[in-house]
């Protein structure tokens, strides 16, 4: 793959620096430091409970939902330390969105799920809405699936319809960095390859995070690769050389399926 | 003679070697027991709704008629009627619904989404609970304190609805709480990921959300007022009268308390008046009832 | 970001309201007992065997009113407990769906009869009846309004045991069915006790009900204050003396009112304690699984 060349062009939109993360007394990140570079696909992989959702949710400040979260170290997105006091919050996930593990529309139309974040966000007008939910669905590409039964409720969709929902329900807030919790794995195998080949299409134009489990879709979606273990960055890299040529020997076990 | 020695026999009990068939025996001597208890202990509450119904059927068979429902105070049994009674129900209802319902589930939202875990909510909690288990007479002894005398509200429908609000207020906290708590994790967070704001996920998507389980916990409230009686009783809410509420400050009376005072006389024939009050009373509760049974299968249909 | 601001403190100040509430509640009982106070000893409130404010020869001994509400809660009791909990146990641990879909609806319609018409129950059909047993019953007695209070309280208690004995791990019954036992000996020895503290947090909250029920023992029980626990006389319980009073023509602020307060302030501090000792051992119980 030809990123590797590119990377010194490509500046850092997150920045992780020195990251520690406590669930009360259990630390569940260590001193993690990881980059992510401008239109790139990250993939974090690793067994469970090893952190990467963790450290996925500390990136758009979804863990200070738990009152029992505490955090320290620098997380820079899009030049700007989130964890700073004086944050837009609402701002902040508007900009980098998330799409959860198990898709959760709300029980609501089609069109109210993709039109609720930009009305939150001060959008009144219905022509605007109407592109936006049409932009929005085009290119989670469920626009031709949907287009006819826009009033209809989210919750009669397909698994996989669902989250494209959700995906599009996310780019309506016009995002420039998308998380992605393990988008695939609550999903059947031919919706797996939709959300995969949507990933492609995505690509390059939004930054994009992403939580999997499955090592071949790691491989087959992401420009580069982090490894995590119980709580640790172990390894980063290309996602070619870090599949083909681990430079640690836990991420030789782990990629040759030894444990995890 | 041999029941005798049949008798003697289980009394001392066989020898060591036939244990199991034994107690296979006397097992099924405490399961009947057991099955005669419960059948005594259901036939007993139905026997009282059967008993209870074919009753107030009978006694207000008479009763039950056009000029009963329309008609006013009387000194005679037979020109009582019960038209008061039920505007006044319908007032205070109202009155209270309009005050505790926003109030109750305003609370509900706050304890639910807003409030950390402490000391002080602990206090709330408590609070709360223990106003659910006060005797509602004891909240008919506020109102008069508070708002009778207090506030000045006479003995008022005003003054009945406030107290009925008093007396609603804490199952509409608890019903509305379990109503939010019932709303997925998933759509607080699937909106909270979209730059909403709390008060905005909970305006949005989770009171909507939420929204059959507040209904009916709306609609319990109205039956818990409608069928109240004491609180009303300490208000001195007054029982003959020959027009309804015009006014916040108007007299009146309930139902409930139109009953206690017929049923308090001593001629039989306001008994049966007594009887036809109860029958709309439990027609109206019926009725309510049914809707909220609807609200909730529909609610658990579409969630 | 103001506007959400006056939102929550708008919120926040709907749930302090419970408190305000309960404040208002003690303020308004406190005060008017203190004044009580001011003018009765509270010795002759407490060893004075009777209680006849409303005569003109007065005396404040609150024991009358005491007994007759002990003796309604003991039968309501009586009734309740043992009623509502074998039913709660059938329904958990034996009742086939068929009969649950039958006996459930029946206790839910019981539960939702307003406590006056209790009261014309108790009057115009559960005396008569007692009376088969008792032909010498009066028309107003404690027995027929402790019994159908008794029976009104019946779904709560078994509500609450069901509930109760819903929490115990399945692992507990299929331990002891796997050790031979029956069922009804894993209900009885294995089920119930493991249960215990919601069933008797059950009976404290029922017992709490029982002292603050009013109606019922307003129209059945008579209203007449003595020194006795004879189930078969007419008796008036603290919450019937309030009723008799606040209804009547008995200026405000005058003794007799005060003592009202008095014997709601007796109420409020009893179901108070109740309701919070329930609380408790519900809250213990629940932790230690």
């Amino acid at each position: 793959m030809g990123q590797a060349l590119k990377k010194e062009g490509v500046h850092e939109i997150v920045s992780v620096a020195d990251l520690n993360l406590w669930y009360g007394s259990h630390q569940a990140l260590r001193s993690i430091s990881l980059s992510a570079m401008t239109g790139e696909v990250l993939a974090l992989i690793g067994p469970s409970g090893c952190g990467k959702s963790s450290f996925l949710r500390t990136l758009n400040r979804m863990n200070d939902l738990i009152p029992i979260v505490r955090v320290e170290g620098r997380v820079i997105v899009m030049g700007q330390d989130i964890y700073h006091d004086g944050v837009e919050l609402a701002e902040l996930r508007r900009r980098v969105g998330l799409v959860f593990q198990r898709s959760n529309p709300f029980p609501k139309s089609i069109y109210d799920n993709i039109a609720y974040g930009p009305r939150i966000h001060g959008e009144r007008r219905r022509s605007e809405l109407d592109g936006i939910v049409e932009q929005s669905l085009r290119r989670a590409d469920l626009w031709e699936e949907v287009k006819d039964r826009l009033s209809a409720s989210a919750l009669g969709l397909s698994g996989g319809q669902q989250q494209r929902l959700c995906i599009a329900r996310a780019l309506a807030v016009r995002p420039t960095i998308l998380l992605m919790d393990e988008p695939a794995s609550a999903l059947d195998p031919r919706s797996t390859a939709k959300i995969e080949e949507l990933i492609g299409m995505l690509r390059g134009e939004y930054t994009i995070v992403i939580v999997t489990h499955n090592m071949q879709q790691a491989a087959r979606v992401s420009d580069r690769t982090a490894f995590f273990c119980d709580g640790s960055l172990i390894e980063t890299g290309v996602t070619s050389e870090l599949f083909t040529n681990p430079r640690n020997a836990q991420t030789q076990d782990y990629i040759t399926g030894r444990f995890g | 003679m041999r029941s005798t020695i049949n008798i003697a026999k289980a009394m001392v009990g066989p020898v060591e070697r036939d244990t199991p068939p034994r107690k296979m025996s006397r097992r099924s001597v405490g399961e009947i027991i057991f099955f005669v208890a419960a059948t005594v202990s259901f036939l007993l509450c139905m026997g009282t709704l059967v008993v209870m119904v074919v009753d107030l059927v009978q006694t207000s068979a008479g009763r039950l008629t056009w000029q009963f429902l329309s008609g006013v105070s009387s000194r005679l049994a037979d020109r009582a009627g019960v038209l008061p009674a039920i505007a006044g129900t319908v007032w205070v209802t109202s009155i209270a619904m309009v005050i505790s319902l926003p109030i109750g589930i305003g609370a509900a939202v706050y304890l639910e989404e807003f409030c950390r875990r402490s000391a002080l909510s602990r206090v709330l909690e408590i609070a709360i609970a223990n106003l659910a288990g006060v005797p509602a007479i004891i909240f008919g002894m506020v109102g008069l304190h508070l708002f009778v005398r207090w506030c000045g509200f006479g003995r008022s429908v005003l003054s009945g609805g406030l107290t009925m609000a008093l007396v609603v207020l804490p199952l509409i906290i608890l019903v509305s709480r379990e109503a939010i708590r019932s709303v997925p994790r998933d759509v607080r967070e699937g909106s909270l990921a979209l730059g909403a704001s709390t008060m905005q996920t909970v305006w949005h998507q989770v009171l909507p959300a939420a929204l059959p389980g507040l209904l009916t916990g709306a609609i319990l409230g109205v039956c818990r007022i409608i069928g109240e009686a004491a609180p009303l009783l300490a208000l001195g809410a007054v029982t003959y009268l020959t027009k309804t509420p015009s006014g916040l400050d108007s007299p009146f009376t309930t139902l409930p308390i139109q009953v206690f005072n017929w049923i308090s006389r001593p001629q039989v024939a306001f008994h049966h008046n007594a009887a036809g009050a109860i029958v709309v009373l439990l027609m109206v509760l019926f009725v309510l009832n049914g809707a909220a049974i609807v609200i909730r299968a529909r609610g658990q249909r579409r969630g | 970001m103001m506007r959400e601001r006056i939102q929550l403190f708008l919120l926040a100040s709907c749930a302090w309201i419970s408190i305000a509430i309960t404040l208002a509640i003690a303020v308004a009982l406190l005060q008017e007992t203190v004044s009580f106070f001011r003018e009765v000893s509270a010795a002759q409130f407490l060893l004075d065997t009777e209680w006849t404010p409303l005569f003109w020869e007065k005396h404040y001994g609150i024991w009358p009113l005491v007994c007759g509400t002990v003796i309604t809660t003991v039968i309501s009791l009586v009734v309740a407990i043992p009623v509502g909990t074998t039913i709660a146990l059938f329904l958990a641990e034996w009742s086939p769906r068929s009969l649950r879909q039958i006996i459930k609806p029946i206790l839910e319609i019981l539960s939702g009869i307003p406590t006056i018409v209790f009261g014309y129950f108790s009057v115009t059909i559960a005396t008569p009846l007692l009376r088969i047993i008792f032909p010498s019953l009066p028309g107003f007695n404690a027995l027929s309004a402790g019994v159908v209070m008794g029976i009104m309280m019946v779904p709560l208690m078994a509500t609450l045991v069901e509930d109760a004995l819903s929490v115990v791990p399945q692992s507990f019954r299929e331990a002891s069915y796997a050790l031979g036992a029956s069922r009804l000996t894993t209900m009885l020895r294995v089920t119930l006790p493991a249960a215990a503290g919601g069933v008797v947090a059950a009976c404290i909250l029922a017992l709490s009900r029982a002292l603050g029920e009013t109606m019922i023992v307003t129209i059945a029980a008579g209203q007449q204050p003595r020194f006795s626990l004879n189930p078969l006389q007419a008796v008036e319980t603290l919450t019937a003396f309030i009723a008799q009073v606040v209804m009547g023509d008995t200026p405000y602020g005058s003794i007799e009112h005060r003592a009202v307060f008095v014997v709601g302030c007796l109420l409020f501090l009893g179901t108070f304690t109740l309701n919070v000792g329930s609380m408790w051992i519900r809250e213990r119980f629940s932790s230690t699984r």
